[in-house]
């Protein structure tokens, strides 16, 4: 274990009592979907906040031969991403990658990334606050009662501030969802463009709160409904315009302020997502085409207005 | 023509506190559209009584049977899940403090809009158009629909409490001290409005307060309590007009002086 640098560690940092406590939560947590199980949360080498009880579920279910992908805001190059992923290749030894299709564990902060996921793919959230009533209802024992009985009228009051104050539902992110008809739940606060994408997933998602201590999960291919009124139904964002580097119409983008004179562009969040659209072009002939458009970018900031254009 | 069956039925309830007695042996049937009153001086069990018999506590000892919509319930014996969905459909309870029964930090009409919530409606415009008619009923001016608790008078509060209350059409209502906190003209306007309201809709309601005029005003039945305990009953006019027993004559005596 030497040459790995691995010395004084165990496997993934955590001991494996630990992981075993934590992977008993985490079977509980996937019979009962969208449930959220307390676990004995262990100080991690990051602060709160930062994703230890994402870190932990990833210690706890990492193997030998898993590649691991980390991202936080859709990209990979963040230093969230960076170091979690930098952590893990150290501790335990592991590949890891910024490609989603190789991943077979993906760390997320805040997105789930715009290629659909596979079977035997594992997300892993890191999650502030596991409790969707949280705001609304701060005594926990009534939150735990309402959970009980299935008793989420709170909610829809929420919702209903929301289009009482602006007109419709403002919620952007950490859109409160139905897991399997039964359990209320925080997504994490991913863009509620995420949302539709964990209605039956392929792949297995877990969730970790490391500051709160709680782990909840959803099964693969397990129904999960965003809330809504019959007349204001629950409805993802859109873009006018297209990211400026791929083209991209349907992924989630962020905008970004380009010079001091207020011109912004639009770009993916999700940087895998975005260089895999470009790929062929970078390495094709059309790479000619995307560097005068990344330098008009530059010069003047327009590019929201007129995406390159590709020939197909 | 059949006789109507009560609506809630009260027998041997007893709540202690440790060594303490809350309320002990307590016995009583509310019939429907009827106004049951609970006098007594403070510290007697009203409040305890009334938790229990609404749900909210647990008694020691005894029964409480309601005569649900659908059918009879030992509010006790039935599952809570049960019990919740009784307190939310056919319970309604007005606290003395408005802003224990209200949540301060959302607006008027989700207040009103709440319960309705919770009992499945999912269409906004519904759920909004009956805030504005409960508003308008218990005289807000509707326009305050979107503003916060915290910006009304303490008046308005108890009517914003009762609206909130009454929305989902609750058979029963229990009061506690509802009127107690408000100055003499505001008590005034809120009084007329349950008579009001208890008429229109039919409701029975069980009235917990230590002023005697309130309960003239309100209740057709009275129930004395001392000590956690029920010391006389009977129609409002005979309990305040003759009381038989020697702390209700001392009652009547110091607090009605007309």
């Amino acid at each position: 274990m030497t040459e790995t640098g691995m010395e004084g560690y165990n496997f993934a940092y955590l001991d494996e009592q630990t992981k075993r406590m934590i992977r008993r939560a985490i079977l509980k947590a996937v019979a009962i979907p969208g449930h959220q199980v307390p676990f004995g949360s262990r100080e991690m080498p990051l602060p709160y906040g930062w994703g230890t009880g994402g870190i932990q579920l990833t210690a706890s279910i990492l193997g030998a031969d898993d590649v691991l992908k980390v991202i936080d805001q859709g990209a990979d190059d963040t230093s969230n991403a960076v170091s979690i992923r930098g952590f893990f290749a150290r501790t335990a030894g592991i590949k890891t990658t910024t490609k989603t299709r190789q991943a077979t564990i993906i760390q997320t902060r805040h997105r789930i990334p715009e290629t659909p996921l596979r079977e035997g793919q594992i997300i892993v959230y890191q999650v502030p606050i596991p409790e969707p009533l949280r705001f609304l209802e701060p005594s926990e024992p009534q939150t735990r009662r309402a959970h009980a009985l299935a008793e989420y009228g709170l909610m829809y009051v929420k919702l209903y501030e929301d289009i009482s104050r602006n007109g419709h539902i403002a919620t952007a992110f950490d859109y409160p969802v139905m897991v399997h008809r039964r359990y209320l739940m925080s997504p994490s606060p991913i863009p509620k463009f995420d949302n539709p994408k964990m209605d039956r997933m392929p792949a297995l998602q877990l969730f970790g709160a490391g500051r709160e201590k709680r782990i909840y999960a959803v099964p693969p291919y397990t129904r999960v409904k965003s809330l809504g009124f019959e007349d204001f139904p629950f409805q993802v964002e859109r873009w006018r315009e297209c990211c400026a580097i791929c083209g991209s119409r349907e992924s989630f983008l962020d905008e970004v302020i380009v010079d001091d004179r207020g011109a912004r562009i639009f770009v993916c969040s999700d940087t895998d997502y975005c260089s895999e659209r470009c790929e062929p072009i970078h390495s094709g002939s059309q790479a000619a085409p995307l560097r005068e458009h990344l330098a008009a970018i530059e010069r003047e900031g327009q590019a929201c207005k007129r995406p390159v254009q590709f020939s197909k | 023509m059949q006789a109507p069956s009560p609506i809630l039925e009260v027998t041997g309830l007893t709540r202690y506190y440790g060594r303490r007695v809350g309320c002990e042996a307590v016995q009583f049937t509310l019939w429907p559209g009827e106004v049951l009153g609970i006098v007594g001086e403070s510290g007697s069990g009203k409040t305890t009584l009334l938790n229990c018999v609404s749900g909210r506590l647990e008694p020691s000892g005894g029964t409480v049977l309601y005569h649900s919509r659908w059918g009879l319930v030992d509010l006790y014996q039935t599952p809570e899940a049960n019990r919740r969905l009784l307190m939310r459909t056919e319970i309604g309870l007005v606290r003395q403090s408005a802003r224990e029964g209200l949540r301060m930090r959302v607006s008027a009409g989700a207040n009103i809009g709440e319960n309705l919530m919770a009992n499945g409606q999912r269409c906004y415009g519904r759920i909004r158009e009956q805030a504005l008619s409960w508003l308008e009923r218990v005289e807000i001016d509707p326009e305050r629909i979107d503003d916060l608790p915290t910006s009304f008078s303490g008046g308005m509060l108890q009517r914003l409490q009762i609206a909130r209350n009454l929305v989902t059409q609750p058979r029963i209502v229990f009061m506690d001290e509802p009127t107690s906190g408000l100055d003499v003209s505001v008590q005034a306007k809120l009084l007329d409005l349950l008579r009001c309201l208890v008429s229109e809709l039919d409701l029975s309601v069980v009235l917990v307060t230590h002023d005697l005029a309130v309960a003239r005003l309100l209740a057709n039945r009275l129930l004395v309590m001392r000590r956690g305990q029920v010391i006389e009953s009977g129609l409002t006019d005979q309990v305040l007009d003759d009381p038989q027993h020697p702390y209700t004559q001392l009652l009547v005596s110091s607090i009605l002086q007309n």
